[in-house]
């Protein structure tokens, strides 16, 4: 029997490694390539180690386009979405849990149909629309479409909901005004729920393609993943060395922060799938 | 006072109504009345041809085609990911450290940008100088064409989009799975019964409502699929990998055909449509078990 036992966890713990690699290689590999010379990217069988380290290929990459522009229009348009959201939220989620008002189901009912309304459904109107308004190709292109967020409303009016009413009675019997209330109970009791949503917000923006692919035609306004996706032929063939290393520049950053914050976003992630 | 007291809960609404408003909400109706005119985005004229759009739409055996994909593609995806999903969260929902490494690790694709999932895969794939065949050719398995050959092409992306799932819904399902009392499991092992049977008629039953909410919210995100198409395929070879949203985004702004394209999204319109109103109609129900 123990042996029985102990070949079951021993097969146990060979499955779960097999299954790790299958998640951790490609990015192993990413890694091994983007420190390689051109010509052991074209080794087959293929190298895991290579001879010298090329760190000059973060360079390459780095140069290949405006990247500093880049980058710039993606920290601009991240934390400008993610500010404007904060704030819109929290007015938005404080009036449908505390307030009682004519139209406030139909104005909900809105929210929760925009939740269901996704960006590669809607965009060619919007494009038209920016372009009527002549913002395209412009951060404001960016920005504008995401200042509220249907699943940060919904998630923190459930929070404020738990509130309990004896404390906001109070509050108010002590002459606070609505403005106190928020910013000095709701917020600060919503606490783990804007950090969550702020996680979930940034890193869905930050990694965004589609909208700033569909809504920009010059480098003015184009963001990271556009411009290392435009990384593409160097030398002739597909320089797969740069490539992986401009790659880098995007992964790193997002990993790093799941290492450290990694129970709190899968806890995000995980909350804006259950609901 | 009164009047601001009156107004104050539109105000604390206004500017997130207004942006859902101007931002989604009017773009379908915007994109309905577009589809029933023709329009090349230059002219200042927009004449109304009624159905003539969706007539073209039906008569194109690309546009078949491009249905019959994402279909295919949806199908594969949705199945594929639940299915693992699944067996990974039966296998994986255990306390401990090595489980929790485990987790995060599987976890970690659905936070990586499309674009870098979708480089480093194109990278694995290729066909020359990828890893895979190497792989394949080191176990004694002929070489695979990947995304350049339209046998394989949409398969290559159904297993980059399962890979990059995997591990989100995997943990979905966990929280279901914990979310199951332990009185029930409790009862079943006072009744002695086998575990077959413990699953069949608790666990499966009490995850019920998370398995449609997966399969439902995976439906919706494969029908949109974009990203890994524009980088790894661009919709081919030869219109194996077109899918609708690549077709609405070459029609709208490679071909200005307007008209068409918004015609074409009212076709996904109609799907997504569809799909959320089975999804409250299955949440309706699911609060009524409880």
């Amino acid at each position: 029997m123990p042996v029985a036992r102990l070949a079951f966890k021993a097969a146990n713990f060979a499955g779960m490694l097999l299954l790790v690699a299958v998640f951790v290689v490609p990015f192993v590999w990413m890694v091994s390539t983007s420190l390689k010379t051109y010509s052991e990217t074209v080794l087959f069988p293929p190298k895991w180690i290579p001879a010298e380290l090329r760190w000059d290929n973060f360079a390459r990459a780095w140069n290949s386009g405006p990247f500093l522009k880049y980058f710039l229009n993606s920290v601009i348009v991240s934390v400008s979405i993610l500010l404007l959201q904060l704030v819109s939220i929290v007015f938005a989620a404080y009036a449908f849990a505390r307030y009682q008002f004519r139209g406030q189901k139909l104005l909900f009912g809105l929210t929760m149909i925009t939740l269901m309304i996704p960006g590669q459904l809607i965009f060619l109107p919007v494009y038209l629309l920016m372009s009527r308004w002549g913002i395209l190709d412009s951060l404001l292109a960016l920005i504008l479409p995401f200042s509220s967020s249907a699943f940060g409303i919904f998630l923190l009016r459930q929070t404020f909901k738990q509130v309990q009413e004896e404390l906001l009675e109070a509050a108010r019997l002590d002459d606070a005004s609505e403005w106190k209330i928020v910013f000095r109970i709701m917020v600060p009791m919503a606490r783990p729920a804007l950090v969550t949503f702020a996680l979930f917000s940034f890193i869905a923006h930050w990694n965004d393609y589609f909208w700033p692919l569909v809504m920009t035609t010059t480098d003015a306004a184009r963001t990271l993943p556009i411009g290392i996706s435009k990384i593409r032929e160097v030398d002739g063939g597909t320089a797969w060395h740069i490539l992986m290393a401009g790659n880098m520049i995007l992964v790193v950053p997002i990993l790093l922060v799941f290492f450290v914050a990694q129970r709190h976003i899968i806890q995000a992630f995980v909350y804006s799938g259950v609901k | 006072m009164n009047v601001w007291r009156l107004v104050r809960p539109y105000a604390m609404v206004a500017p997130s109504i207004v942006t859902f408003g101007v931002f989604f909400i009017y773009p379908i109706f915007y994109m309905i009345y577009l589809s029933v005119h023709s329009w090349d985005f230059v002219s200042p004229e927009k004449p109304f041809v009624g159905l003539d759009n969706f007539a073209e739409l039906a008569g194109s055996r690309e546009f078949i085609e491009v249905l019959g994909n994402s279909f295919n593609y949806t199908l594969m995806t949705v199945s594929l990911t639940i299915v693992v999903s699944l067996f990974l969260a039966l296998w994986l929902n255990r306390k401990g450290v090595l489980y929790g490494i485990v987790q995060g690790a599987i976890f970690s694709p659905h936070i990586i940008s499309l674009v870098s999932v979708s480089l480093v895969w194109m990278w694995l794939m290729d066909p020359q100088f990828g890893l895979l065949n190497w792989l394949l050719a080191s176990i004694g398995l002929p070489r695979l064409e990947w995304l350049s050959h339209p046998d394989s092409s949409l398969l290559s992306l159904v297993l980059v989009a399962v890979w990059k799932g995997v591990g989100f819904n995997t943990l979905v399902f966990i929280a279901g799975l914990q979310s199951i009392p332990s009185e029930l499991y409790e009862a079943a092992e006072l009744d002695e019964s086998s575990r077959l049977t413990t699953w069949c008629r608790i666990t499966l039953p009490m995850l019920s409502p998370t398995l449609f909410f997966l399969v439902i919210i995976n439906l919706i995100g494969s029908f949109q699929v974009f990203e890994t198409i524009a980088i790894m395929t661009q919709g081919g070879p030869v219109n194996s990998t077109n899918t609708l949203v690549y077709y609405i985004y070459q029609y709208g702004f490679r071909f200005f055909k307007i008209g068409y394209a918004s015609a074409a999204g009212v076709v996904l319109l109609a799907v997504i449509g569809l799909l959320t109103l089975l999804y409250f109609k299955l949440l309706s129900k699911k609060v009524h078990y409880r």
